[in-house]
């Protein structure tokens, strides 16, 4: 991956106000859901976000679209800053960046049929299409995303999860865009289900070379999807490297516990290896721990965790991790 | 769900897998009596050689908690919201072991404790609203083992859980397996959770059993078409990335247009003619096997190696 970044985020901050009206006695509370997060991403290249529920990974994606209000930092998008556009420029450039979502059925209009669903951002983008032009772009794309273009009359609820997957998935690429945010885009469907529709988007990338920030609390997944892969948790990059470094040689500890968690499907193996097993539950994001935010469930954990915020320590070759004791 | 039948003996760890919508659920309703009103259930249920199924809710109560208990996915929606921990926990003991309330209070403390929720004593007092998830799971857990069930029946007990606390449940349901000798009953569509606990496993597909067998025998020599696509198209942290994954094409069918055929007919890839016109009975896969390794698969000897 060369050349200059598509997308390059720095310093990110998401901020919501929670609470604090004249009905609650609870004062008003300052949720940071991201925290000073930045990233480059290049062209073509997949960026895996993973973390558990609570660590900021879909308010991250969602903050990079600017779909958000109380946004802090820089968003420079082909090196323009996105903060700096108009809402109708703002507009404009979203034609170059899609999303798609994990409850495929929710985000779907069910009024609408799967041909108006996935013309929906020709009409709004690219309104100079005639009627019949963009039927032929529609069919051609659920064609290309393993959709019967004679269906295209139907309504969301005649189809599967998978199905109403590769609508929204269709939805999101009509006009070939630069860069797909996939939030959770398998958790919902069945096994059998999920391989097809990362082969799908897999398939494409390599099609269409757009770039992809892939979101997942999966981390099977995510290794097969993704170039490089950033661990959040409770809104902070606590580690951030390239696939095969990550898990081959996970530094934070946070990290390491996650990938021990994932249950292996060989009976021999699962129980064979061992289980680092980390203490209690996610602390309240309203109220984080000071310093090092994992510091209450983490082996490793010092007095200087709770002094000190540790920063992010570049090791070798773009591998970054968030711990004073990562050596150790 | 048809003709389903299963055995789950003493001290065992059975998992039921299959996807949503095959019945793997269901079954373990019609078990409880907690089917709903449209449903029914015909056969036999037996527990410790008794006939349960049919028989009526007060008489399923004396068994239902006490010698056999559930406990669910979404721990939110079973734990009663208005009551405190406390009078969930105790109302088990009372009714079932006819406790003292103090009996009962200084019990579920101590199986509170059990299933490491910390601060126990003072966190009995909080209502379910304020504990996170995984520890409403623990306390779910908890009320499920306070009359020292002889099966207990886990149905997704880990799905709505983050990955570390899924790691934290499964190891106290891998200790209670071990120090208990609880028979338990694993309903889950995740393979790794099988792997990591059961004894013998159950696949279900469009509300029949396909296949059953030892853990092993499951995962490392599948006979149903089914089992090996399941096997086969899930990404592993112990392999190397493969380019594509391998996938079962089609969807699941729907169970209200089953034909006469075998319902995994249309994605399997080693189809036949006789596939789509006589469903498949369940038979030994070998007959010195006997009931413990079984299939329902037309086909003879499918290699079906898991790469």
């Amino acid at each position: 991956m060369n050349g200059p970044p598509l997308l390059s985020v720095r310093d990110l901050s998401v901020h919501f106000h929670i609470g604090g009206s004249w009905l609650s006695r609870q004062p008003a509370a300052m949720l940071k859901a991201v925290d000073g997060v930045s990233f480059d991403l290049a062209p073509g290249e997949t960026l895996g976000l993973v973390g558990e529920s609570g660590c900021g990974k879909s308010t991250l994606g969602r903050a990079v679209l600017r779909l958000l209000p109380n946004i802090h930092g820089r968003v420079v998008w082909l090196g323009e800053d996105l903060a700096k556009l108009d809402e109708e420029a703002m507009r404009r450039k979203r034609r170059e960046m899609q999303i798609v979502f994990q409850d495929p059925l929710a985000a779907l209009d069910p009024r609408m049929t799967v041909g108006e669903i996935i013309a929906e951002p020709l009409r709004t983008f690219r309104p100079e299409l005639s009627a019949a032009e963009s039927k032929a772009k529609v069919q051609a794309m659920m064609a290309g995303v393993g959709l019967l273009p004679q269906q295209i009359n139907r309504y969301p609820h005649e189809f599967s999860g998978g199905q109403c997957q590769r609508i929204g998935i269709a939805r999101a690429m009509i006009n070939e865009p630069k860069l797909v945010i996939c939030d959770e885009p398998v958790s919902a469907l069945d096994v059998s289900i999920q391989a097809q529709i990362v082969n799908l988007l897999m398939d494409l990338q390599r099609q269409y070379g757009m770039s992809m920030i892939f979101i997942s609390h999966n981390l099977s997944v995510v290794r097969h999807v993704a170039h490089r892969i950033m661990v959040l948790y409770l809104g902070r990059v606590a580690e951030i490297a390239d696939r095969d470094q990550l898990y081959r040689n996970p530094r934070h500890p946070y990290t390491q516990a996650l990938i021990s968690a994932v249950p292996i499907p060989d009976p021999e193996l699962e129980r064979a290896k061992a289980h680092l097993i980390l203490k209690g539950d996610l602390p309240s994001p309203l109220d984080p721990p000071s310093g090092c935010a994992f510091r209450t469930r983490c082996p490793k954990a010092t007095p200087l965790c709770a002094e000190l915020r540790p920063e992010l320590t570049p090791l070798e070759l773009g591998h970054r991790v968030a711990c004073h004791h990562w050596d150790k | 769900m048809n003709g389903v039948g299963l055995a789950v003996e003493p001290g065992e760890t059975v998992g039921i897998v299959g996807e949503s919508g095959s019945g793997k659920s269901q079954v373990f309703l019609a078990v409880m009596g907690l089917l709903a009103a449209n449903g029914r259930a015909a056969g036999s249920i037996k527990f410790q050689g008794e006939e349960i199924l049919g028989r009526p809710a007060r008489e399923l109560n004396r068994i239902r908690g006490a010698r056999m208990s559930m406990i669910f996915q979404d721990p939110m929606t079973s734990l009663n919201p208005y009551l405190t921990i406390e009078r969930q926990l105790t109302e088990v003991l009372v009714t079932h072991r006819a406790m003292s309330l103090r009996a009962a209070r200084a019990a579920a403390i101590d199986m509170l404790e059990r299933v490491q929720i910390p601060e126990a004593d003072r966190r009995i007092g909080h209502y379910p609203f304020e504990f996170s998830g995984g520890m409403r799971q623990r306390a779910m857990i908890a009320m499920a083992l306070l009359c020292q069930p002889e099966l207990l029946i886990a149905d997704e007990p880990t799905t709505a859980l983050d990955v570390t606390v899924q790691a934290q449940i499964l190891a106290l349901m891998a200790e209670l397996k071990q120090d208990e000798r609880t028979a338990m009953v694993l309903i889950t569509h995740d393979l790794g959770v099988v792997a990591g606990l059961c004894d013998r496993v159950l696949v279900m597909y469009a509300g029949r059993i396909v296949e059953t067998g030892a853990v092993g025998d499951i995962f490392h020599r599948p006979q149903h078409p089914y089992t090996a696509g399941l096997l086969s198209s899930m990404p592993r942290l112990d392999e190397s990335v493969a380019e594509r994954l391998q996938t079962i094409p089609g969807q699941p069918p729907n169970l209200q247009r089953l034909g006469p055929g075998c319902a995994f007919a249309e994605r399997c890839p080693g189809v036949m003619d006789r596939c789509r016109l006589e469903r498949p009975a369940l038979r030994p896969v070998s007959p010195q096997d006997g009931e413990r390794r079984m299939k329902a698969c037309h086909l003879e000897a499918p290699h079906l190696e898991v790469p």
